[in-house]
């Protein structure tokens, strides 16, 4: 079915010069869709040509429109010799193709060369006229909306989610192709560049496909990575979960949600006794040596839990002791576990797979939480032969994700939340991981829709389950009506463990949860998913990271394969023991978020595990850590040992008042089958050998080795103190996490500041294992260290969604990419309790600001200032303080101003503080905070004058104290930059700087063309750095993503607030200016 | 083992002032940690020496990545490669445009060529001033002269529009353009002892009153040169001391204006002749470029000179120079009223800025 493209080329700004004799260019625009080609008038000597072309036409079928980008060439009209290229600008338009996202693309967009970079800009005008409702027609799926954010988004609502839609495409990589020997490098990334684009609309035309068959009008979660094969090919692929969106016609807070706390169960306190599980993770599959390997693991000690609303209690597949149903929940349990077998049965031979690659959930949606599931497989790569049959690649996936599954399943779970897929390759070696949190899910979404069950049924899979769940939900609300239930609150809910008390599938401690008294919850849980939103914390969470990196032999195909594959394990052991002592230093009992990242080398292997610890009021208290000596008898060695334990136990007091972590201290009594000691602590889970108590783990221990290996762990486990001793606490007024948000930080201030950093280390000598640790621990803590530093001007603030991403590009360098957002908070409001959250009353607006008014002008008067604008500036910028609080990250000199404040605020906080404890409730243990840092600096910006609209870019899904009233669709874009002059463009670092600030300047173009005004949800997929500084050359891949959006301030929407306005208003309506 | 490669790229791009000016003044990176170490920004983040330098340097690039634009201050407004608050790209252009008054003192008046250019190690040695800033300086200098050149309409409003400068700032830049096209001599050992504040001040006199643009906006080359014809007219003013009658008679005027009113009458009427015979003689050569260029010379030879050395307060001077300039009206035979007028005026507001020690 047909549609329309047109293309107007209106004008262009900022050429370069292309000819040196006039100083000036002739251009003219190619413009290029599927096979056909316009071209403009030549625009002789100007570098800012204003060609106002008539409007190309190309009548092209829909499956096209979805494919291919509208590619538009820049060129100088040269009379003798062939024309040059100045640049060129991909368009994506699979935005137009959707009603509900953008209409029109009109805007000034770089236009790129692969060589140069950015060469000025050119305005164009792209529209698209569909002829007809193309949902019937399944070569196309033009229509169906594809978000990256992994949760609803803010402006839909989830009418039924129907499940995990997967897809992957290959083809050969044209840098590999012969003809790339006889080509220029440009011509060669160029052919990438348009090759990846085509890839990735014919991937997401094929998801959409398969979600129109699901019934679904729309992709959730959409992650979509590429695979860089080298010789063997290129393989795109892409998840997501398919859902079925309604648009909210009605205002809903765009802000996060606040914790519900309506709960009776609160109120009940929890105790904190010291009781403390060994939880040791289990790897189960040793790695076989075969061609294709596969070495799977899941690390269950941690993590599970559920949760026990009205309505789902029967979900237990136990009976529980103290309730009344007991016998008839256990007879209950019967029938679904057949029932969910038969459905993964079912499940299985379809080949689909209950798996959500969202992280965050409608209220109700999440019922339990299990624990971590993750499969990894080792690959050696072969060429693709035939890029339309890509099995291989598909039946690798297929095996990872069926392991994954019986994960979940072991875990009484039949879902798998927060699910994600990744790669690592090295040479021909490829490591393909796949983790996500066991979960059950309430069938609620799967049923609600306007869809009739039947009509599901036959479709998908999924729904036997939901049928499942729905008899267990309608016996389970018999026995609530017969009173033998009660409504529990879902602030605990999800904790509750899933699976069989008497048949844990791995060693953990269980006890009653703290919140509710009724269920039984782990000692610890880990998971990948965003804290839910209603979760019972108690104080703040901070991001955790174990790192880790092990030498291993240079070899060669199959050999190198298993030298990795048998690695694995203990590395996967080791980043977990990491990251559960890590964890109890701080005092906290929860992981969300989880991303292990393995990377793989010629002579090493990278572990990078990232989470948010936080303090789960419903779990146990974590128990400190013991060190224990293998030889009492030596007293140095003794006093050694107890100096450790006193460092340790004084860091844990520490980190206890930092994240102002203080449950209630009832001691209460602990029901529940493996009743441990309340002294118990963990152990440091290194000498293995003599911890009888720790059986499980030894079977990945290293037998024969004991001998000596005992000394050896000595030493490693004093290091791995010292390793947790030295890990960098953040300095006062940060907090940081890899969520998407904090929990006990509500008030957020609108300054947001996105960011991208990269570093790139070379080890010169040959290291051993240990030393390597430290060098990449202190990679990792000296990035986080330099980001708090250059980020000081917000402070108070949080970085969100920390994602770090390591690679090793070549031998013997380590690469770590983070890309983040800092965002401030206003530290008064802290104090209080979180619930009343945005809606503050306008006296208290108002004295804020009076308190923000006398510091601003006290800078003022401070900061002897050469520019005489400045006070009248500062005046300003007190006035939208006042009013809007639209304000954008400030840079003003903050190294003057900070000393001063941070006096007054010490005064501040101090008499806050004495406030604070009378408003604080059961529920949030407000402590005082000890730092007095001032809420940021903001500075105000008068966006009348630019000319170039500001476009936001975060990797949340929501951006503080602002609505999300659009979707305009997905940003999804591949950049290569290559450079044959590396050291005149300020060496590697100049090189890739200027490459990000340039990839951010595209996708910002790109998304005030479309008429937004901020990214969210943001990523940045792909960085793949590579140097030849002999030959001054470097090249550079980035892949990024996002979903473009309009946004409006809150503020701008309540008519309360008079004051001037204007700056606020230009935000959001400055960008669908250009 | 070391860091290969170390980049930070915000959404909004970061730029702390402090940094900014270090690099402006053509710090060296390590140079510049320095500086802000002893400034104890590292007390106050928690930071290390180690993040200061990764900060330092990643700022450093950054302001290079930004310096072609800001040779182009209106490119940065609608540039897309760097997200900058206006009141930031504000900041950015007017500290780049700033200069050193005592950088500019050693080239004021000189012919911004390349030979000045090659001399200017000598300057940074002179002044203390790193040869990078000397040559940023230098290369603004330039660059602005050379838009603002072929320009027509007021000096100031052209620069001021052209390179976003506050507007002191574009005064003083127009100065610079206009003692640079004049080539005013300002490097001589006499007038060491003025200030690039004073000289701006002049030319904002000279420019406002002694161009072509003074009395029409619309002209070509209006602001930049002197008004050819009024210099022309200049020597008609040569009478005031050719004619013996009338010198005598402007003499007698003055001093029984000032009779009584000044501590040094005597000096003053001592030495009347030969101050006047200084001003109008400078005022008969200014057609001569030659002269132009030792415009300020002459008037610390021929008139702040003799009064300081007999002690004239500038009270004296003012006094002086009003009784001066007004009593000339009052001769019979002196015509021309409107020229001496705008000579005088000029002469007298330059004089009485520059009367200092």
């Amino acid at each position: 079915m047909p549609g329309k493209l047109k293309a107007k080329i209106v004008a262009g700004r900022h050429l370069p010069i292309m000819d040196r004799a006039s100083d000036l260019t002739d251009a003219f625009v190619e413009v290029k869709f599927g096979n056909t080609t316009f071209k403009t008038d030549v625009y002789p000597k100007s570098l800012n040509p204003q060609w106002n072309s008539e409007w190309f036409k190309f009548e092209v079928d829909d499956e096209d429109l979805q494919d291919e980008p509208l590619q538009i060439t820049v060129l100088d009209h040269d009379t003798y010799s062939a024309n040059d290229a100045i640049g060129k600008v991909y368009i994506d338009i699979d935005p137009l193709l959707c009603s509900e996202a953008a209409t029109v693309i009109s805007g000034w967009l770089p236009i790129y060369d692969t060589i140069h970079g950015i060469r000025g800009e050119i305005n164009v005008l792209v529209k698209v006229d569909l002829f007809n409702d193309l949902n019937r027609f399944r070569q196309s799926s033009c229509g169906v909306k594809f978000f990256c954010t992994t949760s609803i988004p803010r402006c839909y609502r989830a009418v039924m989610v129907h499940g995990f839609v997967e897809e992957l495409v290959v083809n050969e990589d044209p840098e590999y192709q012969w003809i790339d020997r006889i080509r220029t490098p440009r011509a060669s990334n160029e052919a990438r560049q348009r090759l990846i684009f085509l890839m990735s609309g014919e991937l997401q035309r094929k998801i959409g496909l398969k979600v129109l068959e699901m019934g679904g009008n729309a992709v959730v979660g959409y992650l979509q990575c590429f695979d860089l094969e080298g010789e063997s090919g290129l393989v795109v692929r892409a998840i997501g979960t398919a859902c079925t969106l309604e648009k909210i016609s009605s205002t809903l807070p765009a802000t996060a949600t606040h914790p519900s706390n309506s709960s009776p169960s609160k109120d009940m306190k929890e105790p904190g006794f010291g009781e403390e599980a060994p939880g040791v993770p289990l790897s189960s599959g040793p790695p076989t040596p075969l061609r294709a390997q596969t070495f799977s693991s899941f690390s269950p000690s941690k993590s599970y839990s559920r949760q026990s609303s009205s309505s789902d209690t029967e979900l237990s597949l136990t009976p529980k002791t103290g309730m009344g149903s007991g016998g008839s929940a256990g007879k209950e349990a019967g029938p679904l576990k057949a029932l969910l077998r038969q459905q993964t049965q079912s499940a299985l031979e379809q080949r689909e797979y209950p798996f959500f690659p969202l992280t965050a959930f409608p209220p109700g949606f999440l019922l339990h939480v299990g624990g971590v599931v993750s499969a990894r497989s080792v690959k050696l790569l072969d060429r693709i032969h035939n890029p339309d049959e890509p099995e291989t690649r598909d039946a690798w996936w297929e095996e990872i994700r069926q392991e994954i599954k019986s994960h979940a399943k072991a875990l009484g779970c039949q879902a798998v939340v927060g699910y994600s897929e990744s790669t690592s390759i090295c040479e021909e070696v490829c490591i393909l991981s796949a983790s996500g949190t066991a979960a059950i899910l309430s069938s609620r979404f799967m049923q609600d829709g306007p869809l009739d069950t039947e009509h599901r049924l036959s479709r998908q899979p999924l729904c036997v389950f939901s049928t499942g769940s729905e008899r267990v939900e309608g016996d389970m609300g018999s026995s609530a009506s017969l009173g033998f239930e009660e409504v529990v609150s879902p602030g605990c809910g999800f904790c509750h463990i899933p699976y069989d008390e008497l048949n844990i599938p791995f060693p953990a401690q269980l006890t009653y949860c703290y919140c509710c008294r009724r269920y039984k919850v782990p000692d610890v849980l880990f998971t990948t998913i965003d804290l839910p939103t209603e979760a019972n914390v108690t104080g703040k969470g901070c991001l955790i990271q174990a790192r880790l990196c092990r030498t291993k032999k240079k070899a060669q195909g199959e050999g190198n394969a298993t030298v990795i594959s048998n690695l694995l394990p203990f590395l996967e052991y080791e980043l977990h023991t990491q990251l559960m002592n890590k964890l109890k230093l701080r005092g906290m009992n929860a992981l969300f978020g989880l991303r292990i990242q393995i990377s793989i080398g010629e002579t090493m292997l990278l572990g990078l595990a990232s989470a948010t610890g936080v303090y789960l009021t419903a779990l146990p208290s974590p128990g400190g850590i013991q060190i224990a000596g293998k030889t009492p008898s030596d007293i140095t060695y003794e006093q050694h040992i107890s100096n450790m334990q006193k460092k340790i136990n004084d860091t844990i007091a520490k980190n206890k008042e930092l994240y102002e972590i203080n449950p209630p201290e009832v001691v209460e009594e602990i029901i529940g089958s493996p009743i441990p000691e309340p002294r118990q602590r963990s152990r440091l889970f290194r000498s293995q050998s003599e911890s009888s108590d720790e059986v499980s783990e030894l079977d990945l221990s290293h037998g024969k080795k004991d001998a000596f290996v005992l000394e050896i762990d000595d030493t490693d486990a004093v290091e791995d103190i010292h390793a947790l001793l030295t890990d960098f606490p953040t300095p006062a007024g940060f907090y940081s996490c890899n969520t998407e948000i904090m929990p006990g930080i509500q008030n957020w201030t609108s300054a947001i500041q996105m960011f991208t950093s990269v570093r790139v280390f070379r080890l010169n000598a040959s290291l051993t294992s240990q030393g390597l640790n430290k060098i990449f621990s202190d990679l990792c803590e000296n990035l986080l260290k330099s980001l708090y530093f250059k980020l000081r001007s917000m402070v108070p603030c949080c970085l969100c969604h920390l994602n770090f991403t390591v690679a090793i590009p070549e031998d013997e360098l380590i690469q770590v990419a983070v890309t983040a957002v800092a965002m401030s908070f206003d530290k008064e409001q802290l104090l209080e309790n979180g619930k009343q959250s945005g809606e503050k009353t306008l006296i208290k607006a108002i004295t804020e600001n009076d308190e923000q008014l006398q510091f601003n002008l006290e800078l003022n008067a401070e900061t002897p200032s050469p520019n005489p604008l400045s006070s009248p500036k500062g005046l300003s910028e007190v006035g939208s303080h006042l009013s809007a609080r639209a304000l954008s990250v400030d840079y003003s000199s903050f190294a003057d101003r900070c000393s001063s404040w941070i006096e007054q605020l010490k005064l501040k906080a101090h008499t806050i503080r004495r406030g604070s404890v009378k408003t604080t409730s059961s529920m949030e243990k407000a402590s005082p905070l000890p730092e007095g840092r001032s809420r940021s600096l903001r500075s105000n910006r008068s966006y009348s004058g630019s000319s170039v609209a500001v476009v936001k870019m975060t990797p949340l899904s929501f951006i503080p104290g602002a609505k999300i009233i659009k979707y305009l669709g997905i940003i999804n874009m591949f950049f290569i930059r290559e450079t044959t002059s590396l050291r005149e463009e300020g060496g590697v670092s100049g090189f890739l700087h200027t490459f990000i600030a340039e990839v951010f300047a595209m996708v910002r173009a790109h998304v005030a063309a479309l008429g937004g005004n901020a990214v969210v949800s943001y990523s940045m997929k792909e960085c793949v750095f590579m140097e030849n500084p002999n030959k001054n050359q470097a090249q550079c891949l980035i892949n990024v993503s996002g979903d473009a959006v309009i946004f409006v301030r809150e503020s701008e929407l309540e008519s309360t607030s008079v004051q001037t306005q204007s700056a606020t208003t230009h935000t959001s309506n400055g960008a669908e200016g250009t | 083992m070391s860091v290969e490669l170390d980049v930070f790229v915000g959404n909004t791009t970061i730029m702390d002032k402090e940094v900014y000016q270090l690099w402006l003044n053509g710090y060296t990176v390590n140079d510049a940690v320095k500086v802000r170490i002893e400034g104890g920004v590292m007390e106050e983040c928690e930071a290390s020496a180690e993040v200061l330098l990764s900060d330092t340097m990643d700022q450093y690039r950054t302001f290079q990545m930004c310096e072609r634009l800001l040779h182009h201050p209106a490119k940065l407004a609608n540039q897309l490669l760097f997200q900058i608050p206006p009141d930031r790209q504000a900041m950015l252009i007017e500290r780049y445009y700033a200069f050193d008054d005592s950088f500019v003192r050693e080239v004021l008046g000189k012919k911004l060529s390349k030979g000045t250019k090659k001399d200017l190690d000598d300057v940074s040695l002179k002044t203390g001033i790193t040869l990078k800033s000397c040559r940023r300086q230098f290369d603004n200098f330039k660059r602005v002269f050379k838009v603002v050149e072929e320009l027509k309409g007021p000096l100031v409003e052209n620069i001021r529009q052209h390179f976003l400068l506050p507007d002191q700032l574009a005064r003083d830049y127009a100065a610079i353009v206009f003692f640079a096209n004049n080539r005013f001599e300002t490097g001589k050992k006499k007038l060491l002892y003025l200030t690039f504040q004073d000289f701006a001040f002049c030319a904002g006199q000279l420019i406002n009153n002694w161009t072509v643009g003074a009395v029409d906006n619309m002209m070509e080359d209006m602001d930049v040169d002197l008004d050819k014809e009024f210099l022309q007219d200049l020597k008609d003013l040569k009478i005031l001391i050719t004619d013996k009658d009338l010198l005598d008679q402007h003499k007698s005027l003055v001093c029984t204006a000032l009779r009584g009113k000044t501590n040094v009458f005597n000096e003053m009427e001592a030495n009347f002749k030969n101050l006047s015979r200084g001003l109008v003689n400078i005022a008969a050569k200014l057609i001569n470029a030659k002269d132009v260029r030792d415009f300020f010379i002459d008037l610390v030879e021929k008139f702040i000179e003799p009064c300081r050395s007999d002690k004239w307060t500038s009270i004296d001077v003012n006094l002086y120079l009003t009784h001066y300039t007004n009593s000339a009206h009052i001769l019979d035979t002196f015509k021309y009223y409107a020229v001496w007028t705008r000579y005088m005026g000029v002469i007298k507001s330059c004089i009485l800025r520059m009367y200092h020690d």
